[in-house]
């Protein structure tokens, strides 16, 4: 006796979260039932594991299904065909968008569309990640990025308007779709003690700071390229280390600014003048998209590590 | 000639990607009505076009409303080449052609193909200007309202049940056709779905008619099938209760439904606080008589299941076809006089009147209070016939055009073949009367139709419930009924219907008989069978559980007579151990009555299956069940003496176990009777088996095992120690659950809000080789138990909570291939809470006992626990504030409603319960019927037969769930999926799926709404009361 078929569908669409984690962690049917088995299931609800079996088949059913609606989250709201309270939706888009640091870490500010592709084997192995969750991951960023990489006004709302997430997730989809589209180098090993965090902080910053909307909210262009004419300013700051009394005054500035502020403040001060010209070399340079690329490497080599001595926390401007 | 029918097409959602090269669509829709087709613009390049169109109006007789379907296509526009089709929507008007029900239907539909599935959304808006006719020769029936639902619908009275209504219309499958050949899938499904839609529109017109002429002005319990009998045609056929139905709109309505007798109970609690003021205090009725008429209500079951197989058998069978084509004529027309006079006879003895009727059958299942006084048992007959001899010629070449087809079937040259089935079903019916009579009875409840047919060969079932009902419902006019004496004044209440209709010294069959341990004054079965709702009032103790009995039996393959032949023959053997499984599961779960019982016998090429499901219950009224006992035949072996025994305790364990398990704890009643350890419990019920060619000779077959104790095993072979195996491996559901095919779980009451619908399909294929009857047994056993522990995982979230009016479907699609699908809902319930209100109960009912009847004190237990059916009355005397008006409803159960956090617009509910637990229905907005075909060339791609047939279950749900929403409704309630035909061909990677579902679209308010609403203004929910009055008449 075999069965051919089996299915079980509900007028309301019937979602185990814990199967739509394994689901998008990227196991086989037959590794999840391991796994369920392994969750000590079937001693509590007394169900053996055929029923284990097909109740799982049937949930990666509905999640491949499901599927194409969670690639274009507005229409998971309008569509018909399964009936899903909203909250359910919420989560479901949530945890489809979720993604895993480590996996981020390691694609973060490379080319998104080429070469990573290739390269998603040698990450799962890395970081543990099954290869199937990999490719969503990626899939992921990848749908996003092509979404809004056109759209003008807030990248962070245009994020969330189009694929609903969080505000949370959606700033660091805003920061992985920042550092793809200006493909700063962050997989070199002298950064890589850098989390996703760090770097999700900096976007925001860069985001707010650097690009052309912060610089006119008027115009209503992208978040995502950085205002070139701010960059070329940059390359004016030389004179704060060529010009030894605009050294002393910007430094006295600063020191103004952050005493009191800083833990190591006296430190800092000692060191001013290599620090300064650490960053305004590195900000000078930044019309070229190569080292724009190589900001945060410069950061590291020219601010960060002179200052490792003394531990200080990472702290940009 | 009176309609205008009004389509807007406003715009468009999710299109598919038509044209590759832009990845855009450039769509427009056409909109067709009978013969007249209108078109929008083009819009250019979008997958969301706003059209935005203009009204099309198109102007139709209402008989054509009736009928045909609005037919919306949705097309991409190709400059060069022919137009691609994206897909359509098929909307049945009908629900706009009553006064009382939708207005417009205005929403998003999905737009579905047949080979693809649904592909985007179009939101339509649809309505109809309805000009009076009052032509009084008109072949429509517009106005009539049609109810899938089995009860008198909740914000309805009725006023009269007229009874039975029949009609089947015939017509040439389009799959079978020369044409088919030629054209593509999409067009010959599209073929069938639209002739069906025809047919259907068709079917409910003639039967609205029917019902005019009876001055009924709605259906209940409608029931429509389809036959798909392949190369012979396609048969649609329905059956229904005519009623004469009064809305039940603001609470001032009430006051005058009050004097009337036959208000409905069931609705009259629904509606709202004022009712059971209105109880009370309504001048014509003493409140005491309420009472008791509450009591005799609903019940129907008695104990032995006399079924009747008709096995007719098939010698004759061949011949069948053809002599009964002669009678059928006959038949109708006798069926006709009967209407006829019963016109003439309105006002006349309602008795009369009752007997005077072709087929006193009712559809329904759940009744007004005091319309049932008696249950007789179950009756059924099944007969054999091949369909290869219907074949007609006639009909060839007409086909195509619906017109035709339509004025041919009043010609009667053509009408050879529905009076063909006609007299098939007629034959049938008179044979369900006749074994109603004998059992007593003068009417027949609870009754369905049914079909299964394989090749050639098809197997006409119809069963239902004898009983003796209260005249009182069934004639016209109310000042009448006022007069009519109570039959039921002096039944106590829980037992009345328990009681034998039939002469105790003359009985029908050996039975065996008890003073009823309720009012100890009348005579009750041992056992009884039914095939209807447990009665509102019926006093349950413990909870119930779900009983089935299955059965495999292989039969070789043959032709045509030969085949007919070999199924008649199996088929009295079939049911006669169905049967007996039936009745040991039941004592094996120590309950002594069957409710919503339905024995499905299908036919395959090799084989055949019956499957019987029902509701046990332990009904106080009825003696205590007796175990079982094992005998072996062998008795000088030692080691074979202490298998017996140990097997036997291990029989007796299980009883205890589930005495425990289900609550059942009888009271212990000292009597002489009951206290008799059950010498004789013989159950025996016999069927009387008829012959389907002449149901005069009824042949009597004796279900009892002989002479012997029916409880007592005889394991004399491995064949019957695998029936005791199989007894012991029906493993209870796990805790917290509960199942049940009935509407209600007897012992349940507190229902909470929430509630999951589904549909679960699963097909096995037996692995050919030596197949035996024992292993096919056990196949089928385990596939059945398989898929219910499935759903109990499956459903485990929502524990506690109860699967009820769970319907299991079998069919042999191919040699060895079994599928089995399921629908069912499962409910929550709160534990706590019942226990609560379990106790204010017993406490009221304790005081209403004592003063009563002192009966009654002896079942307080039972009565709390089972509360629904008890407390109809008393509860909604005193309990004001929670709106009392749930109360007295029998199946809504759901007085406890949470707060049921917001429930956000848009999502519609489905249930094949008639109530929403925690809701009051407001409206009914009418009937859906939807048939859909699916079928693929790409099965693997589309992840294979269960992700096929998973995508359109699916698909079938939301455009069910579209249709209500667009109709204004939040629910769906009486759902039923009335047929799956499901066929694959992996070889050739396709599969093709047939759905048939329906059910009563409804708006419903949640009860804490409700409160809200009720207070701020009174009114509020019965807008649409005005016309209730006006259509009676």
């Amino acid at each position: 006796m075999t069965s051919e078929l089996d299915i079980f569908v509900g007028n309301t669409t019937l979602i185990d979260e814990d199967v739509y984690r394994l689901w998008l962690d990227g196991y086989s049917v037959s590794d999840a039932v391991v796994l369920r088995v392994c969750s000590g299931i079937l001693e509590q609800t007394g169900a053996t594991a055929a029923v284990l079996q097909s109740d799982t088949m049937d949930h990666y059913r509905t999640f491949h299904m499901l599927e194409r609606l969670l690639h274009a989250p507005p229409k998971m709201l309008h569509q018909l065909i399964f009936q899903i309270p909203p909250s359910r939706q919420a989560l479901l888009i949530e945890s489809y968008y979720a993604f895993d640091e480590a996996f981020v870490r390691e694609v973060l500010g490379k080319k998104l569309f080429k070469g990573t592709k290739k390269d998603l084997d040698d990450i799962s192995t890395k970081t543990g990640i099954t290869l199937k969750s990999c490719r969503r991951h990626l899939d992921n960023f990848k749908r996003v990025f092509k979404v809004v990489e056109e759209m003008r006004g807030s990248l962070v709302d245009n994020i969330q308007q189009h694929f609903l997430l969080s505000d949370r997730l959606a700033r660091d989809y805003a920061a992985i779709v920042f550092f793809a589209n200006n493909r700063f180098e962050t997989g070199k090993k002298k950064l890589h003690y850098l989390s996703f965090g760090d770097f999700a902080f900096c976007a925001e910053l860069m985001i707010q700071n650097w690009t052309l909307r912060a610089i006119d909210s008027q115009v209503d262009d992208m978040d995502m390229d950085l205002d070139k004419e701010f960059l070329q300013d940059l390359k004016e700051l030389k004179v704060l280390v060529a010009d030894k009394d605009l050294l002393d005054l910007h430094k006295s500035l600063v020191c103004t600014a952050l005493r009191g502020k800083l833990g190591v403040f006296s430190e800092m001060e000692a060191n001013f003048k290599n620090l300064s010209r650490g960053l305004v070399n590195v900000a000078a340079k930044l019309t070229h998209n190569k080292d724009v690329r190589d900001l945060f490497v410069d950061l590291v080599e020219k601010f960060v590590e002179p200052c490792r001595s003394d531990h200080w926390p990472l702290n940009e401007y | 000639m009176p309609g205008k029918l009004k389509v807007k097409i406003v715009a468009g959602r999710h299109l598919p990607v038509m044209d590759r090269a832009s990845d855009l669509t450039d769509a427009f829709v056409e909109v067709k009505f009978g013969n007249t087709t209108f078109k929008t613009d083009v819009y250019l390049k979008s997958l969301n076009p706003q059209w935005n169109s203009e009204w099309f109006k198109f102007e139709v007789d209402d008989e054509d409303l009736q009928d045909e379907p609005l037919q919306i296509t949705v097309l991409d526009h190709d400059t060069y080449s022919a137009n691609d089709a994206i897909g359509k929507v098929y909307i049945d008007i009908d629900p706009l052609l009553y006064s009382e029900a939708a207005t417009v239907i205005s929403g998003w539909f999905p737009i579905y193909d047949t080979i693809h599935g649904i592909r985007g959304e179009i939101n339509v808006v649809v309505k109809v200007d309805l000009f009076n006719d009052l032509n009084r020769f008109r072949q429509s029936s517009c106005g009539v309202k049609f109810f899938c639902t089995t009860s008198i619908p909740k914000c309805y009275r009725a006023v009269i049940i007229h009874g039975f209504v029949e009609e089947l219309v015939v017509n040439e499958d389009p799959e079978y056709q020369w044409i088919d050949r030629i054209r593509t899938p999409r067009a010959s499904n599209e073929a069938r779905q639209r002739l069906i839609s025809l047919m259907s529109g068709e079917l409910q017109r003639k039967i609205g008619l029917k019902v005019l002429e009876m001055r009924g002005n709605a259906v209940v319990g409608y029931l429509q099938c389809f036959d798909l009998e392949g190369e012979s045609g396609l048969v649609v056929r329905a059956i229904g209760t005519a009623c004469t139905l009064d809305k039940l709109s603001s609470p001032a309505a009430l006051l005058p439904a009050c004097n009337s007798p036959s208000r409905e109970m069931k609705e009259i609690p629904f509606n709202e606080d004022p009712n059971p003021n209105t109880h009370s205090s309504g001048p014509s009725t003493p409140l005491k008589n309420q009472t008791y008429s509450f009591s005799p209500s609903k019940s129907y079951s008695r104990q032995s299941s006399s079924s009747d197989t008709d096995l007719s058998l098939t010698p004759k069978t061949g011949m069948g076809s053809g002599s009964a084509g002669k009678e059928g004529g006959p038949f109708k027309a006798l069926l006709r006089q009967q209407t006829q006079s019963a016109l003439e006879q309105r006002g006349g003895s309602p008795h009369r009147f009752c007997r005077r009727r072709e087929f006193p059958f009712f559809t329904l299942t759940a009744f007004p209070p005091g319309f049932l006084v008696h249950v007789g048992g179950v009756v059924s007959a099944r007969s054999v016939k091949l369909l290869d001899r219907i074949h007609n010629p006639a009909f060839v070449g007409i086909m195509g055009n619906t017109r035709s087809y339509k004025l041919l079937d009043w010609n009667s040259f053509n009408s050879d073949e529905p009076e063909t089935r006609d007299a098939w079903w007629a034959e049938i019916r008179q044979e369900i009367k006749s074994h109603a009579k004998a059992l007593g009875c003068h009417a027949v409840v609870g009754y369905s139709e049914s079909t299964s047919i394989c090749e050639e060969v098809c197997i006409l079932s119809a069963s239902g419930t004898a009983a003796v009902l209260n005249p009182r419902f069934l004639q016209d006019g109310t000042v009448e009924g006022c007069l009519e004496p109570r039959l039921e004044e002096n039944l106590p209440a829980g037992c009345g219907f328990c009681h034998i209709p039939y002469d105790e010294l003359n009985m029908p069959f050996p039975a065996h008989l008890t003073y009823c341990n309720n009012c100890r004054k009348q005579k009750v079965p041992d056992v009884l069978f039914t095939t209807i709702d447990l009665p509102v009032d019926a006093t349950v103790i413990g909870k119930g559980c779900l009983i089935q009995a299955r059965l495999c039996r292989l039969k070789k393959k043959a032709q045509a007579e030969a085949n007919a032949t070999a199924i008649s023959n199996l088929l009295p053997f079939m049911e006669y151990e169905v049967h007996t499984q039936l009745m040991n599961k039941l004592k094996l779960k120590a309950m002594n009555a069957l409710f919503g019982l339905r024995i499905q016998i299908t036919v395959g090429e090799n084989m055949l299956m019956g499957l019987a499901s029902a509701t046990g219950v332990y009904l106080a009224a009825l003696p205590t069940p007796g175990g079982i006992q094992i005998a072996g035949k062998t008795p000088n072996d030692g080691s074979y003496e202490q298998h017996i025994s140990h097997m036997q305790k291990k029989i007796n364990d299980t009883i205890a176990k589930n005495k425990e398990l289900y609550e059942i704890n009888p009271p212990e009643i000292s009597e002489e009777i009951i206290g008799s350890p059950i010498p004789e419990p013989r159950q025996r019920s016999r069927l009387l088996r008829s012959q389907s060619e002449s149901s005069d000779e009824v042949t009597e077959l004796d279900l009892s095992h002989g002479k012997k104790d029916a409880f007592v095993l005889e394991i004399d072979d491995t064949d019957a120690m695998e029936d005791v195996h199989s007894l012991l491996t029906d493993v209870p559901p796990p805790s917290g659950f509960y199942s049940c095919n009935t509407e209600i779980m007897p012992g349940i009451n507190n229902w909470t809000s929430e509630i999951q619908m589904f549909t679960s399909v699963r097909v096995i294929r037996l692995s050919s080789l030596n197949l035996t009857n024992q292993a096919l047994n056990k196949n089928f056993n385990d596939l059945c138990e398989n898929l219910l522990k499935s759903l109990y995982f499956k459903l485990r979230s929502m524990i506690p909570c109860c699967l009820c009016h769970v319907n299991f479907t079998v069919s042999l699609p191919e040699d060895e291939l079994i599928q089995v699908t399921v629908t069912a809902v499962a409910i929550t319930f709160d534990k706590n809470q019942a226990l609560q209100t379990t106790k204010t109960h017993a406490e009221k009912l304790l005081q209403r006992a004592s003063t009563d009847n002192e009966e009654l004190l002896q079942f307080p237990l039972e009565l709390c626990s089972d509360s629904l059916p008890s407390h109809p009355f008393p509860p909604a005397k005193a309990v004001t504030v929670e709106k009392a008006s749930p109360m007295g409803e029998g199946n809504f159960r759901n007085r406890s409603a949470p707060p049921c956090a917001n429930s956000t617009v848009g999502v519609v509910k489905m249930t094949p319960l008639s109530f929403i637990p925690g809701a009051k229905i407001t409206k009914y907005l009418g009937i859906i019927n939807m048939f859909f075909i699916r079928e693929t060339t790409s099965l693997r791609e589309e992840g294979g037969v269960s992700g096929f047939l998973h995508a359109f279950i699916a698909e079938v749900f939301a455009m069910v769930r579209a249709h209500v929403a667009a109709l204004g409704g939040n629910a769906v309630v009486s759902y039923i999926m009335k047929q799956c035909v499901f066929m694959e061909n992996p070889n050739k990677n396709q599969a093709q799926c047939l759905i048939n579902v329906s059910g009563d679209a409804v708006v419903f308010v949640r009860e804490s709404e409700l409160e809200v609403v009720s207070a701020q203004q009174p009114a509020a929910n019965c807008q649409p009361s005005c016309p209730g009055g006006e259509v009676t008449t």
